[in-house]
């Protein structure tokens, strides 16, 4: 075959990048870091600093995954995606998970092709307005400008429930969250729409917080969480059980700050030692060795740990656990069990 | 006649008088302004209209900006010091104070080696040394840590000239390499770097094995070597054919198809024999992290340089008296031309992996470069085109009756002419190319732009905008005015015509 | 005596296909067609393996399908439940809009910019060059970016018209200029006021009439009518009568302050007012230098020609430079409307609903249809640059100079 002769060349001319073929963990191993596809920016869940280094609720999931397989939190190509290419840069194996809070919808698990591996977060579409313009409720919003992001679930979400609840609007369409941010500061829409999260982190960063509020109504429902290529099962167990992993580390009460004691010698609990692979061959199972999930928790703490970090009450971006707590607690946290 | 003056006449006056001084109105600055800014009624509401519409403008902008903050850590920062100081408006340059590098050159990752060897000596020898600290010592967390500290202890200036130098260095021997091509009267052998440039430029930017881009090179020459002589022995098809021969047992493997494989392409194996030999090179970088103006100026660069070749092809094709070549041609430029960039560089980004044999993935910059490359090529070719035209028909006509074959003719006669009064052309294209780049920040690169937004989406500079639009503003504008400045300079003194 | 013969006739030998001149041509061009035949087929297999990988197939059946998104600005009714066929015709229209639009703004600013260069005031045509040399050298999608910045940061709010509030309505209460957008009144059509319109249509016929009878009369007897007065009349003074004598049958909705926005009127959103400026101020310093460049290319020699025949300096713009000056300026003109028809797509940074954004935007976003829609919009692009250009063909070949 001619074609792969031309391959070749390029190759070796060294710009090619790993064939997308099935087995992604071995091209991960192969190029010793993991190709992870962001948000290019999103306060609390994805954004550089000045030295370059992301930071993140979703970027640490990415370093959760690359620590479990390369055993280093840092070996992560971010690659940043709007939301307009992501699902064809994943499908056309540019990255080997997103993780840019994208919602696991049906026509996305089947007809996109894609796998998505668990719920990172539970969102919902809400609307955020200046506390002034006096509304209480999404059902009066009638006659409003609303900035919403193009390219998202919440475009067809928003449609649907003005189209339902009889509600004329504008839309203003936006491309970015700075953009909409902007926007919406400046007046140019009464209504901001995206995620409660996004609204939230959106929100911590104004200059006068207090004047704006987000409207009680949560119009969608918005389960955020990593998406793989579909037919690539071994990689996605990878990163969905790396993803369990945390949330059932919080369950079982490991942190970062005792999880290497705890991995050390086996426990009294059976689940934190299969969990931390003191006892049974667990990580073999998803070609992995057994200390995967010890190193994953090491490099970025429990799901509660990475929340409270980035994106929990003590941060500016102020989000409440919510939804997002352990079901023992009244929230949709539950891991399945490691056995 | 002389001799008539030898009669003295009373009325005439026999010595010069002094030239009187011109009336106050006439001279200086008065008559300038008489003369430039006053003329005509008209002239003066136009002067006074111009007058206003600058104080406008500037009573707007430059409190504004002379009253900007340039030391704070974040956008409330700013506020907090703008209040402070009772000012109304001020710029908040300290986000471009902080992050300037990072426009600059994207994520690209700095000589942290070098950095820390030559500022942080003692904190390096603290932590273990090099080898300890960058070579497998410490795991990336901790290294991460160490180089974010050292370099919060360095200055950016220190920062852009030693942690920058691959890419500095790669923009300084660029204009080595331009200046050849721009001004001609520089020595022709200075062309010989222009050529190995990109080569070079490949190997700082990108990194790796020295060995890589010195063995294509190498092979490159060699097929053209081979070519010539085979071609002196044999003929014009001989030699072509041995050219592509050689071509493809260097850099391809014609074996494949039979299932064999390992003997070619020769390439990497002669490159496995030098590595081991002579492991020379510099630390790999990735094009995912190339970004900022250097992005821009990669991108156009490269895109000007890798259509050249194409671009000549094509308006020579569209010129060709053969009818399909023609039309193939005129159709490629047609349709590159009619459909806007951006849908070109969505095409790169969505579509270009599926036309490519399946299991091939370049990587987004490089896919993004052969699109520009194409795209650029049609504009090129209709330069050139311009520049074919240009012409006189006498040439042709004398290349011709001196029974010189197409190629020849062309390579010895026409192009160097017709490529000359293109330069100007040629230079405008690279300009509009290079302010075309800003588009790739809607395919997920880090252009200036791009950067811009993820600076934006950190909760300190949060919601700041005109201060990044402008200085990344003026980025491009420094740069496309000295070149569009170059190219009328050219163009005058291309024109023969004296009118 | 010898005999003249013909020379003898060679038989064909294959080396002639490569060394002969005769034949050389064609073999080339097989061997071309040949590899372009397998490039093509090595593209479309290519991509249909890939497809099948992916578990895709290229079918169009997803225009008909419900677009479920909302447009903004839409010249033809479309709601959520509509195709996304009908999603692609808007936004076609949303760019035909934009472009036409730019186009002439574009021509208006260039022009006045190019002559203001070439003007004897020194500060006006220092601020000019100024003026042309920051709009060329920075790239549009900043001018973009900045001019959006400027419309939404620095117009008031609507809320600022309510009363006691910091703006108010200029034009004599009619027109509202807001960072959502600026809005003007809008004319409502009751009985009789077709009339008006045909009168008003009617007068510009004439006025076209008017100006070939007069040229026809000048190149005839030498007389000049005064054409402009006249063609100034017959413009408004008919219509006029018209729209009285009939009772005023126009009348003007005027916007007013509803709860949240503007109610009635037109609303000019700011996304399309940014775009159209944008493109039009950038396109304008381009075409100022063709207007510069095609004024100082008439030589100077032809206004003196003009001045020592005796005709007057304005008629001399009219009869001697503008023509000529047209003939280097037009081409490059109508290149620079193709260029602003293709920036158009630009429309991305603002969020101005273009075929751009809805094709080849979020219906491929919405239904993972990249190559269809792709396509699909570069060939609405090409076609609408073929037509563009075409013209200009045209244009080209009707002035070209004939040459004997």
């Amino acid at each position: 075959m001619n074609k792969k002769v031309f391959l070749g060349a390029l190759t070796v001319a060294g710009l090619a990048a790993g064939a997308s073929a099935a087995a992604t963990l071995d091209d991960v191993k192969a190029r010793g870091s993991l190709k992870c596809g962001s948000n290019e920016g999103l306060a609390g869940f994805a954004a550089p600093d000045a030295n370059g280094v992301w930071q993140g609720f979703d970027v640490s999931l990415c370093r959760a995954i690359a620590a479990a397989v390369l055993g280093d939190a840092q070996a992560v190509e971010f690659v940043p995606l709007t939301s307009q290419t992501r699902f064809t840069a994943l499908a056309a194996g540019e990255v080997d998970v997103l993780i840019r809070n994208s919602t696991w919808t049906f026509s996305r698990d089947t007809d996109l092709k894609l796998d998505f591996k668990g719920v990172n977060y539970y969102d919902g579409q809400g609307f955020m307005v200046r506390s002034d313009i006096g509304v209480s409720s999404a059902k009066e919003l009638d006659g409003t400008t609303v900035c919403i992001q193009t390219g998202t679930t919440t475009e067809l979400n928003l449609a649907d429930y003005f189209r339902v609840n009889n509600i004329s609007y504008e839309p203003v369409p936006v491309a970015t969250n700075a953009e909409g941010q902007q926007q919406y500061l400046a007046g140019a829409c009464d209504v901001y729409t995206t995620d409660i999260s996004g609204l939230a982190a959106t929100r911590a960063t104004f200059e006068n917080a207090s004047e704006h509020v987000i409207l009680p109504e949560v119009v969608s429902k918005e389960p955020l969480g990593p998406a793989v290529r579909h037919g690539d099962s071994e990689w996605g167990d990878i990163v969905g059980w790396t993803l369990s992993a945390l949330i059932a580390a919080e369950e079982y009460g490991v942190t970062s700050a005792n999880v290497s004691e705890l991995s050390a010698n086996p426990t009294a609990n059976p689940e934190i030692n299969r969990l931390l692979g003191t006892e049974g061959e667990l990580g073999a199972m998803i070609g992995l060795d057994k200390d995967w999930a010890a190193r994953a928790i090491a490099a970025v703490g429990n799901y509660g740990e990475v929340f409270e970090r980035n994106i929990g009450e003590a941060t500016p971006i102020g989000l409440a656990r919510g939804l997002n707590a352990q079901w023992t607690d009244g929230g949709l946290l539950y891991a399945a069990p490691f056995r | 006649m002389s001799t008539q003056n030898t009669h003295p006449v009373a009325y005439v006056r026999r010595e010069m008088l002094d030239p009187a001084a011109p009336p106050p109105g006439q001279t200086g600055v008065i008559r300038w302004m008489r003369e430039n800014l006053v003329s005509s009624w008209f002239n003066a509401i136009l002067t006074f209209v111009a007058l206003y519409v600058i104080w406008y403008v500037l009573s707007g902008i430059l409190p504004w900006t002379l009253n900007g903050i340039w030391n704070a850590t974040s956008l409330n920062d700013c506020r907090a010091i703008r209040d402070a100081r009772g000012l109304e408006s001020a710029a908040c340059w300290a986000v471009i104070n902080e992050r300037w590098l990072q426009i600059l050159f994207g994520f690209y990752p700095t000589d942290d080696p070098l950095l820390a060897r030559l500022f942080h000596g003692e904190a390096l020898a603290a932590a273990g040394g090099v080898d300890t600290v960058f070579n497998g010592g410490l795991n990336a967390t901790q290294r991460i840590e160490f180089v974010s500290a050292m370099k919060n202890q360095t200055s950016n200036g220190l920062i852009l000239f030693f942690g920058y130098w691959r890419p500095m260095l790669a923009l300084l021997l660029l204009v080595v390499a331009v200046a050849p091509v721009l001004y001609s009267s520089l020595p022709r052998s200075m062309l010989l770097f222009s050529l190995a440039y990109p080569f070079v430029a490949f190997f700082l930017l990108w990194g790796g094995s020295v060995w890589l881009p010195v063995l294509v090179a190498l092979g490159l020459v060699a097929c053209i070597l081979i070519g010539r002589t085979l071609a002196s022995r044999f003929g014009m098809l001989g030699g072509t054919l041995g050219g592509l021969l050689a071509f493809l047992l260097i850099f391809m493997n014609p074996l494949s198809f039979l299932g064999i494989t390992g003997v070619f392409p020769l390439l990497p194996t002669v490159q496995g024999v030098f590595d081991s030999i002579l492991p020379w090179g510099l630390a790999a970088v990735s094009s995912d992290q190339f970004g900022g103006f250097m992005l821009a100026i990669i991108i156009g660069t490269s895109g000007i340089v890798l259509s050249l070749p194409l671009g000549i092809a094509l308006a020579l094709g569209r010129q060709s008296s053969m009818p399909l070549i023609q039309w193939v041609c005129v159709a490629f430029i047609e349709v590159i031309r009619g459909v806007p960039l951006i849908v070109w560089l969505f095409t790169a980004s969505l579509l270009l992996n599926y036309f490519l044999p399946p299991g091939t993935s370049f990587d987004l910059l490089l896919r993004v470069i052969i699109m520009v490359t194409l795209f650029a090529s049609a504009y090129l070719a209709e330069v050139v085109r311009g520049g074919l035209a240009a012409l006189p028909n006498g040439q042709y006509e004398a290349a011709n009756s001196l029974g010189l074959d197409y190629w020849k003719s062309m390579r010895l006669i026409i192009l160097p002419q017709a490529l000359k009064i293109s330069i100007p052309g040629i230079v405008n294209t690279f300009i509009g190319l290079f302010k075309d780049t800003t588009l790739v920040v809607f395919i997920g690169l880090r252009d200036p732009l791009g950067l811009t937004n993820a600076i934006r989406a950190t909760s300190e500079w949060n919601g700041i905008y005109w201060e990044l639009y402008i200085f990344v503003g003026l980025l491009f504008f420094t740069f496309c005015f000295f070149m569009s400045r170059y190219s009328m300079y050219l163009e005058q003194r291309l024109r023969t015509d004296h009118r | 005596m010898a005999e003249a013969t013909d020379p003898p006739r060679e038989s064909f030998r294959l080396s002639q296909l490569l060394y002969d001149a005769r034949y050389r041509s064609m073999t080339i061009q097989v061997v071309a067609a040949i590899l372009i035949m397998l490039l093509l087929v090595e593209l479309v297999d290519n991509t249909v393996t890939n497809l099948a990988a992916l578990g895709k197939d290229i079918r169009f059946g997803f225009l008909w399908s419900t677009a479920g998104y909302d447009i903004n600005q839409q010249l033809i009714p479309f709601t959520s439940q509509d195709t996304h066929a009908r999603a692609a015709v808007v936004g076609i229209l949303n760019t035909l809009v934009v472009a036409v639009l730019g186009c002439i703004l574009a021509t208006i600013i260039g022009v006045l910019a190019g002559v203001l260069r070439l003007s004897s005031n020194w500060l006006v045509a220092r601020i000019m060059t100024f003026y042309v040399e920051a709009m060329r050298n920075t790239p549009l999608l900043i001018w973009i970016l900045i001019v959006f910045a400027v419309m939404t940061e620095a117009t008031p709010q609507p809320r600022d018209f309510r009363e006691g509030g910091s703006a108010s309505l200029i034009l004599w209460d009619s027109v509202a200029i807001s960072n959502r957008g600026v809005y003007i009144p809008r004319p409502i059509w009751a009985e009789g006021s077709m009339l008006v319109v045909a009168v008003f249509i009617l007068s510009v016929i004439g006025i076209f009439i008017l100006r070939n009878v007069a040229r026809k009369r000048q190149q005839d007897t030498g007389q000049i009518l005064p054409v402009f007065r006249l063609s100034l009349a017959l413009f408004f003074l008919p219509t006029l009568l018209a729209y009285f004598v009939m009772g005023r049958p126009v009348t003007l909705e005027m916007p007013e302050l509803g709860g949240f926005n503007f109610a009635g009127g037109i609303q000019i959103r700011n996304s399309f007012i940014a775009l159209w400026l944008a493109l039009s101020l950038y396109t304008s310093a381009f075409i100022a230098e063709i207007v510069r460049s095609g004024i100082l290319a008439v030589s100077k020699g032809q206004t003196e020609a003009a001045f020592a025949l005796g005709i007057q300096p304005n008629r001399t713009m009219q009869l001697i430079i503008l023509p000529q000056a047209l003939r280097v300026i037009i081409p490059p003109l109508i290149s620079q409307y193709l260029n602003l028809t293709k920036n158009s797509s630009l429309a991305i940074a603002v969020g101005y609903m273009d075929v751009r954004s809805t094709l080849g935007g979020i219906t491929i976003n919405q239904t993972g249809r990249e190559l269809e829609g792709m396509l699909l919009l570069g060939i609405f692009y090409l076609i609408t640059s073929l037509i563009i250009s075409s013209a200009m063909n045209f244009y080209n070949s009707s002035v070209k100079l004939k040459e004997r």
